[in-house]
């Protein structure tokens, strides 16, 4: 087996691999049981993303896909700290009333 | 002669980052409580990306495309353990307990 033909076995495989994650990580994100939980699993959501973009970008070659991956992090992480925020001020409103 | 051998590993690369990626997962789902979760998603998730933008930058030529890959697991190093940070923080003020098996609670004081 060439080198190349290794490639795109290696990221074909690692392709279902990562949806198999993903379809764990939505199971955990619909059954939660809190809000911090689901937070939790939409982070990891874009992380796996991340690594489904790098292997496709394996796979195609496109590498015009690792931009978006990049602005995925971005985003991922922004929103996450939003939303831990939000998480942050209910309680504290909560703890006051 | 050095181009195939650097495609065997970023082959081998990718398989490693995307297993990282499914225990990740199964850690996700399978651990008790939020905070052994945010362990399984902040650690694994991180080093299962990183290996396969590592994988991305071992096969590219282009310099442009490298620097891309490395400055996303830069990105990806920096920002992840932030996130698990605040959100573990923000869910202990928010009162959500550990697990039972728990034995040391440092925050409780």
């Amino acid at each position: 087996m060439s080198g190349s033909e290794a490639l795109v076995l290696a990221a074909d495989i690692a392709i279902g691999l990562l949806i198999v994650a993903l379809l764990l990580v939505v199971l955990r994100l619909l059954r939660g049981p809190n809000l911090g939980d689901r937070i939790m699993a939409l982070d990891t959501l874009t992380v796996l993303a991340l690594g489904l973009i790098g292997a496709i970008t394996l796979r195609t070659g496109l590498t015009l896909y690792l931009d978006i991956a990049i602005a995925i992090a971005l985003v991922g992480f922004l929103s996450t700290v939003a939303l831990a925020r939000y998480l942050l001020v209910r309680a504290g409103k909560g703890e006051s009333q | 002669m050095i181009g195939a051998l650097l495609q065997y590993i970023a082959a081998a690369f990718v398989l490693v980052g995307a297993v990282f990626g499914l225990l990740a997962a199964i850690g996700i789902v399978r651990l008790p409580d939020l905070y052994t979760r945010l362990h399984a998603a902040s650690k694994a998730g991180v080093v299962g990306a990183g290996f396969i933008l590592l994988a991305v930058a071992l096969i590219s030529t282009d310099g442009a495309v490298v620097l891309r890959a490395i400055l996303g697991i830069v990105f990806l190093l920096l920002s992840t353990p932030i996130a698990a940070h605040l959100l573990a923080r923000a869910a202990h003020k928010a009162g959500e307990l550990p697990t039972v098996t728990t034995t040391i609670e440092e925050l409780d004081g």
